[in-house]
């Protein structure tokens, strides 16, 4: 089992709360001090320093126009830790592919990312939430296709080594694609993709060998998707996914005391309970699937996780492994038993900050979380033995 | 009323059409809410003539070919169904949405066009960078925008959505889908469309709800500036949709501008 430290990198100094409708997209950046944000941002990569002195890797995200993530640009920090850190791998979930105009660029960026930290880039590519969609204007019934096609794009341009190609693809035109550097790791770094309910992507994202990342899912619905990818590769004759290519993201707090830990985690649970927005910005048309755009739309669904469970208390996070937290040897038993129920996975995303927690306070957690979790945990999970597509890796075995 | 529904297939798309009444052509194009299809005006129109009333691609029965990307596409499409009747001297009315796609086919050629009448027709951009010429009605909540489409929002047809059917639901989505897809950006406008309108060579009226507050009336007085002889009329106590707050004004001023008001 591999441990990822997370934080979103809050702005937690939000004016009254009946006094703005949304944290996301239209909140005035007048609210914003540059003098506390210069301090926090040095905070936020002070954590994942630590992580890496600690052994714990490190997940970055990026999101846009937000007071609920001051990363606006992902490869940043990433560039950062990769000069800063030594051993941790550095993991972006992730470019936001559908959204961004030019994937070239991103090919570019990450194996730049690549190259500095000696290999240690894990690269995810997400379609991004539906707010992104307000930011960037890109059009959300876009939005699937051009995830895969900017994946695609950007592992042949890791991987063509004989100088420029065409490509006139439905979505995307470069006619002279020739990226340098190529990537340190080869044939490329390993590719990530997150998702919700869509089962079809998750089974895309394994088949082709990449890892399929999901946030904050409670766990029938988590053992479902695990599962499920499994089926399907059964199902399609292929070889059984390793644990590896299975990642999860709790809200994470690890005390000396369950009373201390329920503190922290009470901290921790801010992103949950400050995470408001408008209805109509979580679901633009063509987003989501039509079924669940109907729904919205007919007042029988709110659009999206986030509203469903705004109103849950931590209590019933706990009971679905969306947050796990307490002594250390509690925080082991609890992360064993999710493994048990989702059939397996490798690499726990553990959220262990959010709003205006200090930097004590994580580290804290982060260090117990580190010392005295993952060495119990360390060997929990099976390992991929080859790279690529799994049927490729197949036919590998077979020879 | 004669009324029948068909199935046509053209050469990029198969399109239903309703046909009503009888006599000489007028093809109605709908608004992205394809609200006129249950108009009783749609009656009112085809007292003296027939009506051709086609669902666009990915609406109603039309499926959205993988093609059609464009409001520009749609015009193609709508050109291929006007020859496809073989209809000449037909008039045009376009609503909101169809308004533009209507713009469109004119500005490319008015052959078989005796008239056009655009209805607070989309699908320019007049003002500069930085001006919201069109208000972003993905942005503002669903009450809002009901506020600035109608003078009175009671009058939205669709004013409650709770009380779709799953069936309807589906259907709104499947159309609001395919609007976002051809609308999204460029936001409801073609860019080289106010460089084209002065091609449009049929009589043209241009009507406009003087409350429209979704498109105001300003941009409608652009828009009929830019075509030749264009007339401009303002509908009292109506938004977006003149034709559902205020239907008699809306049906002067149509009736009279049809019966040789002149252009």
């Amino acid at each position: 089992m591999e441990i990822y430290h997370f934080t979103e990198f809050p702005w937690p100094h939000l004016p009254p709360d009946d006094s703005f409708p949304s944290m996301r997209l239209s909140l005035p950046s007048r609210h914003y001090d540059p003098r506390i944000g210069a301090e926090l941002y040095n905070m936020y990569l002070d954590q994942y320093l630590l992580a890496d002195e600690l052994g714990l890797h490190c997940m970055i995200n990026e999101h846009h126009q937000t007071a609920t993530c001051l990363n606006a640009a992902g490869p940043i920090p990433l560039a950062i830790l990769a000069r800063q850190t030594r051993n941790a791998r550095l993991c972006i979930l992730g470019n936001p592919a559908a959204n961004i105009a030019d994937p070239i660029r991103c090919a570019e960026e990450m194996a730049m990312i690549d190259n500095i930290s000696y290999g240690r880039l894990d690269c995810g590519f997400v379609r991004g939430v539906p707010y992104e969609l307000f930011a960037s204007n890109a059009n959300p019934t876009e939005t699937q296709e051009r995830l895969w096609e900017t994946i695609d794009l950007v592992i042949r341009a890791w991987t063509s080594h004989d100088g420029p190609f065409n490509y006139e693809g439905k979505w995307l035109h470069k006619r002279q694609v020739n990226v340098w550097p190529r990537p340190y790791q080869q044939p490329h770094p390993p590719v990530w993709t997150t998702g919700g309910s869509d089962l079809s992507h998750a089974c895309k994202t394994v088949e082709r060998g990449h890892n399929f990342a999901m946030f904050l899912t409670p766990v029938d619905g988590l053992a479902k998707m695990f599962k499920g990818v499994r089926q399907y590769c059964r199902g399609a004759g292929l070889p059984e996914p390793a644990d590896d290519q299975f990642a999860f993201m709790p809200l994470v707090a690890v005390g000396e005391t369950e009373a201390e830990a329920e503190k922290i985690i009470e901290s921790v649970f801010w992103y949950v309970t400050h995470n408001k927005s408008e209805p109509q910005f979580r679901a633009p048309p063509g987003y989501n699937s039509r079924d669940l755009y109907a729904r919205f739309l007919s007042g029988r669904y709110s659009g999206g996780r986030t509203d469903a469970i705004r109103t849950r208390g931590v209590s019933y996070f706990r009971d679905n492994h969306v947050a796990i937290y307490g002594t250390p040897d509690s925080v082991v038993r609890q992360i064993r038993a999710l493994y048990d129920k989702v059939g397996g996975f490798g690499h726990l995303i553990a959220m262990l900050h959010s709003g205006d927690m200090d930097y004590k306070t994580t580290a804290g957690s982060m260090t117990l979380l580190a010392r005295e979790v993952l060495p119990q945990i360390a060997d929990l999970g099976t390992k991929s033995s080859g790279f690529g597509p799994l049927a490729e890796r197949k036919a590998v075995a077979a020879e | 009323m004669n009324r029948r529904r068909e199935k046509i297939v053209l050469p990029g798309a198969e399109i239903e059409v309703e046909r009503i009444g009888g006599g000489p052509p007028l093809v109605l194009l709908q608004s992205a809410e394809t609200y006129e299809a249950g108009l009783e005006l749609v009656d009112r129109l085809a007292a003296d003539r027939e009506v051709f009333l086609p669902w666009a691609p990915g609406y109603g029965g039309s499926a959205l070919p993988d093609w059609v990307r464009s409001i520009d596409d749609v015009a193609y499409v709508y050109l291929d169904l006007i020859e496809h009747y073989g209809l000449g001297d037909a008039v045009l009315v376009g609503f909101s949405l169809g308004g533009w796609i209507a713009a469109e086919m004119a500005t490319k050629t008015c052959e078989r066009l005796s008239r056009l009448v655009l209805v607070d027709p989309l699908g320019a951009k007049f003002g500069g960078a930085y001006d919201r010429d069109i208000e972003d009605i993905y942005f503002l909540s669903f009450d809002r925008v009901k506020a600035i489409k109608f003078a009175d929002p009671g009058r939205d047809p669709l004013d409650d959505m709770t009380t779709l059917g799953e069936d309807e639901a589906m259907q709104v989505a499947r159309h609001r889908e395919t609007t976002a897809r051809l609308c999204w950006e460029p936001y409801f406008h073609n860019p080289a469309l106010r460089h084209r309108l002065h091609r449009i060579a049929a009589p043209t009226l241009v009507l406009w709800g003087a409350e429209d507050r979704f498109v105001g009336p300003e941009y409608g007085r652009a828009y009929a500036g830019r075509i030749p002889g264009a007339r401009f009329v303002s509908i009292a106590g109506a938004g977006h949709y003149p034709h559902i707050e205020q239907p008699d004004a809306f049906m002067d001023a149509v009736s009279s501008f049809l019966n040789g008001g002149g252009g």
